[in-house]
């Protein structure tokens, strides 16, 4: 990319510039008013291009049965809509899945703004445009000025009709525009001739609509939009190419919003603004005490309105302040913001009077910064916020200002004779502070009254009536009530203050614990399930987190509860989340039919997994202010969920090449030791034909019986590898046991003198005994291998400590000191003991797993007197049956 | 007449082999390849035994038992893998005689044989007095003497005892001692250790555990009787 001169490219119109490339290129016919022929204008140009051997397809057109519309989509390839069944009516949307399928160089998409029926994939057709674009196919589409969302209020202003169906003004940044336009006086000849669809019912509502003012208005502000649309397109160019230096701007504007209904307003108002002076602009929202008070519907407005200013290109900002005032004070500075653009609510003289206006003080105290003022349009609903109930203060606090007032009234009773009027006034401001203090204001102005009341009644005279006489204490009794204002308004202020405080540190300690407990974890699945708990309890809601492995559709991996649902069009909603890394589902932009709302848990750029969350009673599941923790506890969430995934890959490949190492050593393992035995079976086979000798079949028993071992060794190591040990565990006498495995494994143990010391009173013990069974013969077949030709070789029990310990001990070279544990692993032999004696290294491995499997653990060493190996199985107490007791025996 | 034996095995060098066996030790044999044969065989020559392989091409070996003993009198011994205990277990509580471990060994297969034969001839309560070695059961009298010397066994143990004579030489499983040694207690594996851990203190040489009575593992106890 040339860059020329001093000028320095702008990295994010490059970025914009590098994600235009491969993506379909839209092309918007726009006009001023129904009627003008866009779609015809957009069938004509469609259908030059396929002359030109584009391939072209109709996505969807309206023909609203116009002759010469239908004609011209005659010639092009209509993919079929799709019907979607909406309270009972069949609504033809176009078929989204099938464009894509289809692919085509060019799809004709007719009236952007068209507002898809409920249960689609995407609420709005311009969304279904964005996917085609971001899929390579260029787009024609349609669209009238008003639906501009930045335009929509303008257009309201002066036509009386407020479309609801807008389509974002970044969606018109990114395309051509090509206005389709006739002057009005034409317009309106068409319209008399019924060349116009208007829906029926729409009729006479826009006759006015289509007043030859109005339109000429309607066709000024198309025609000045596609002005301004080149206009950003060629600055847009120009900073990618680092030509020039004038443009940056150095206006930031900002906007205030608030949760009354006209805050939408506001944003379009700031996004004209922007537009004008070309500058970055940011929709601010203070959260001050009173938010908390704030209505569900409240809430939603503000998510809305912020929603809204991000698809006009804003970016947006939550500021917690303890007034409105000083939160945008704190961020035009931060921000260094010159303008700033306050809404101007028709609030009462006397609200203003008593507490002060917000932009008055604005203006006041932000220098340097222009601010436009809006009026904010009153709509339907917009009522001030409600005070709750709850600010009347409890019940119990009235009686205890009346016990208060009635205790201070005795008390200046009995002192009345030392105290003159004042200092009795002067009590009375005790239970007017206490009650403020404590429940607020408006019992504290109960207390005010109640103390006035009582100060008139009882002391001021004439005593017994509640005239006054001296006009001088009138002032007692207001400076009562004003001491019930000041003080509440103070500790209101201050407790408001502390919750926040409280609020915020709450957050911080939900996140801190979060991450804390989920740090610790070192399971996926355990991870996911607590999440999902954590979520759940945190914001009242059902949860599932979704996760696809190796490239399959996902599953569910953990649910906060066991009775959840999710449909097809939940399924969708996730899977879209996790497709395209952005939150879906019911709240969302995106499939908001599903009951669920998705959000992906990204890290790296990519969704890991994704969380579900759902309301039982099918509401909103999360509320606008508690997204941000959301989000925050999401992002933490996947940078664990990927920790734990790269230590999984990591085992993984360890494991993967241990196993290598393993095949190698059991191919060559396998050969050697099963072909030793079958060499020698087969030479004395072969000698047989020369007669029988005792020793010849000696070998053949003895060789036979080693094969049979080996081939019992393999089968129960496969089993161990496949986590196949099934345990059958009963109560298993020791010595029986081990004259049990003595006598299967005498073969292995000719030429020994074997001593068993297993005591008959031993306990018994609790294992599975055929696995005992394996481990014993392997401990002795290995004994007998390596023990001296003709030594002895001694099995002892010992019960000590609680335990049983059982030893196999032979005489012999014994194994290398330090190194005794290696004898346990697979397929290893110690040096010093090689093949020459035969047999593999998985009988210890064997005993090793049995064994741990069992609940005991195996001990390799040299006997004390060092005159061989031993082997010992420990039996923990656990494992050993408590005395039995007599009677049933 | 020998007796006639049917050997029920898929694989033709076992059977090979046990036809050579079995015909040195006297018996006629018959041969059966798969269950469907098994039973055909079964039907038409009357077999006074036989050794069934569990593991058989057509179907579930198990279920062919209740079959081969249905009509006919004759004794089944199965022929099964080392491990599989669940599986002897099965085929002794449907109505096996006694099983052998493969890979067998052929003096043990022939000594099952002779029991198992022995036992179908007779009936249960037939064998009065059995021998192992220097210890004799007296059934009848409840006596049970080592050379000259009468043994004091409890009550228990005689119960114990006297159930692996009275099927000398052949399996009993655990559950089959407990139903009948513990009828109407709390029946567990620990106790009948115990007992018989008693029982070899008094009847077995010192270091010679299981010469008397030998531990199935995991399915019960055989009590070795001479012939």
């Amino acid at each position: 990319m040339p860059v020329s001169g001093d000028g320095r490219p702008d990295p994010e119109a490059l970025l914009r510039a590098a994600a235009q490339e491969g993506r379909g290129r839209l092309k918007i016919f726009l006009g001023a008013a129904p009627g003008v022929g866009k779609t015809f204008e957009m069938l004509s140009e469609g259908a030059g291009r396929r002359r030109d051997g584009t391939d072209v397809v109709v996505g969807v057109v309206e023909t609203h049965g116009r002759a010469e519309t239908e004609a011209l989509t005659r010639g092009h390839e209509i993919i079929p809509r799709l019907n979607v069944a909406y309270e009972g009516r069949a609504l033809g949307e176009m078929d989204l899945d099938a464009v894509l399928a289809r692919g085509p160089r060019l799809a004709l998409v007719d009236e952007l703004a068209h507002t898809n029926a409920p249960g689609s994939r995407h609420p709005k057709r311009y969304q279904d445009v964005e996917e085609l674009l971001a899929a390579g196919i260029d787009v024609y589409s349609t669209l009238n000025i008003q639906h501009v969302e930045s335009l929509n209020d303008i257009v309201a202003s002066f036509t009386r009709v407020r479309v609801r169906e807008t389509v974002p003004d970044s969606i018109l940044e990114m395309a051509e525009i090509e206005v389709v336009d006739i002057p009005p006086d034409e317009l309106i000849e068409r319209l008399k001739a019924g060349k116009v669809y208007l829906p029926h019912e729409a009729t006479r509502a826009l006759s006015h609509f289509f007043s030859k003012s109005n339109l000429s208005a309607l066709r000024e502000l198309a025609l000045r939009r596609a002005a301004q649309a080149v206009d950003t397109q060629m600055l847009e160019h120009v900073r990618a190419l680092g030509v020039g230096g004038t443009w940056a701007g150095s206006d930031r504007i900002v906007v205030a919003i608030n949760e009354l209904p006209g805050a939408d307003g506001l944003v379009r108002a700031a996004k004209r603004v922007a537009d004008g002076l070309r500058g970055p602009w940011t929709a601010l929202f203070i959260e001050t005490p009173r938010t908390a008070h704030f209505s569900d519907a409240q809430h939603q407005r503000v998510a809305a309105v912020m929603t809204l200013a991000t698809q006009l290109g804003a970016a947006v900002a939550t500021v917690p302040a303890t007034s409105v005032v000083e939160g945008i004070r704190g961020f035009l500075t931060d921000a260094r913001a010159t303008q700033l653009v306050v809404g101007k609510s028709r609030r009462s003289r006397w609200f203003e009077f008593l507490h002060g206006s917000v932009v008055d003080r604005l203006i006041r105290e932000t220098p340097g910064v222009t601010v436009h003022v809006l009026p904010m349009e009153e709509g339907p609903g917009s009522s001030p916020v409600r005070r709750q109930s709850g600010n009347w203060g409890k019940p119990a606090g009235y009686l205890v200002t009346l016990l208060l007032v009635a205790f201070v009234t005795a008390l200046a009773s009995a002192l009345f004779h030392i105290l003159d009027l004042g200092n009795v006034a002067l009590l009375y401001l005790l239970p007017v502070m206490a009650a403020a203090s404590l429940f607020g204001l408006r019992t504290g102005l109960f207390a005010g009254i109640a103390s006035s009341l009582a100060y008139n009644f009882f002391f001021l005279p004439p005593v017994g009536t509640l005239s006054v006489s001296n006009p001088e204490n009138v002032v007692s009794i207001f400076v009562l009530l004003g001491v019930a204002t000041a003080t509440s308004q103070l500790t209101s202020r201050v407790r408001a203050q502390a919750d926040m405080a409280a609020a915020s540190a709450r957050t911080n300690a939900t996140l801190a614990g979060f991450l804390r407990q989920l740090s610790a974890i070192n399971d996926a699945s355990v991870a996911a399930r607590m999440i999902c708990d954590d979520v759940a309890r945190l914001f009242d809601v059902e949860t599932v987190l979704l996760t696809s492995s190796g490239g399959t559709s996902l599953t569910v991996q953990a649910a906060s509860a066991p009775g959840y649902r999710l449909d097809t069009m939940d399924m969708a909603a996730a899977n879209w989340a996790s497709d395209n890394g952005t939150a879906a589902g019911k709240g969302s932009g995106t499939l908001a039919a599903s009951e669920w709302l998705f959000q992906p848990l990204k890290a790296g750029g990519k969704a890991l997994a994704v969380i579900g969350v759902a309301k039982e009673n099918s509401g909103d599941p999360i509320r606008a202010d508690q997204l941000p923790l959301l989000t925050s506890l999401i992002d933490q969430a996947a940078l664990v969920l990927e920790r734990l995934r790269l230590e999984t890959e990591m085992r993984d490949v360890d494991a993967v090449r241990t196993r290598d190492r393993l095949r190698a050593a059991l191919l060559s393992s396998v050969s050697h030791d099963l072909r030793t035995p079958l060499t020698a079976v087969i030479a004395a086979a072969d000698q047989l034909d020369h007669g029988a000798t005792p020793e010849l079949i000696g070998t053949i028993k003895s060789e036979s019986a080693r094969l049979n071992r080996f081939v019992a060794n393999l089968l129960d190591m496969a089993r161990v590898e496949a986590g196949a040990l099934k345990l059958n565990v009963e109560a298993t006498d020791l010595s029986d046991a081990v004259a049990g495995a003595a006598h299967d494994a005498r073969r292995a143990l000719q030429g020994h003198d074997v001593r068993l010391q297993v005591s008959p009173s031993l306990p018994l013990v609790r294992v599975d005994a055929q696995l005992l069974h394996h481990c014993l013969l392997n401990l002795l077949d290995n004994a007998g291998r390596y023990g001296d030709p003709g030594t002895e070789i001694i099995v002892e029990g010992v019960h000590l400590y609680g335990q049983i310990r059982l030893s196999i001990l032979d005489h012999g070279p014994g194994l290398p000191p330090g190194r005794e544990a290696e004898v346990f692993e697979t397929f290893r032999r110690l040096e010093g003991s090689d093949r020459a004696i035969g047999g593999t290294g998985l009988g210890l491995a064997i005993v090793k797993a049995f064994a741990e499997a069992m609940g005991m653990s195996v001990e390799a060493g040299n006997r004390d007197d060092g005159e061989g190996a031993a082997f010992t199985l420990v039996f923990p107490a656990d494992l050993i049956v408590r005395n039995t007791s007599e009677s049933h025996i | 007449m020998p007796a006639k034996i049917l050997v029920v095995d898929d694989e033709a060098s076992i059977r090979r082999l046990l036809r050579n066996t079995l015909e040195r030790a006297g018996y006629a044999v018959v041969e059966a390849a798969d269950g469907r044969d098994a039973l055909i065989r079964a039907g038409a020559e009357y077999p006074s035994a036989i050794l069934l392989d569990l593991g058989l091409p057509d179907r579930d070996g198990l279920g062919l038992i209740p079959l081969l003993l249905q009509n006919s009198d004759t004794v089944i011994l199965v022929v099964s893998a080392r491990d599989a205990t669940d599986e002897k277990v099965a085929a002794l509580d449907l109505g096996a005689h006694d099983f052998v471990s493969k890979p067998f060994d052929t003096d043990e297969l022939l000594a099952r044989l002779r029991v198992a034969l022995r036992h179908r001839g007779v009936s249960e309560t037939a064998p009065k007095i059995v021998r192992k070695g220097d210890v004799t059961i007296d059934l009848d009298r409840r006596l049970v003497c080592r050379g000259t010397v009468e043994l004091h066994l409890t009550r228990k143990e005689h119960d114990v005892l006297a159930l692996l004579a009275r099927h000398a030489g052949r399996v009993v499983t655990h559950d089959r001692i407990l139903a009948v040694a513990w009828a109407g207690e709390d029946p567990r594996v620990e106790y009948l250790r115990i007992v018989v851990r008693n029982l070899r203190q008094k009847l077995e040489a010192p270091g010679a555990v299981g010469s008397i009575i030998a531990n199935e593992l995991g399915v019960g106890y055989r009590l070795r009787a001479d012939q």
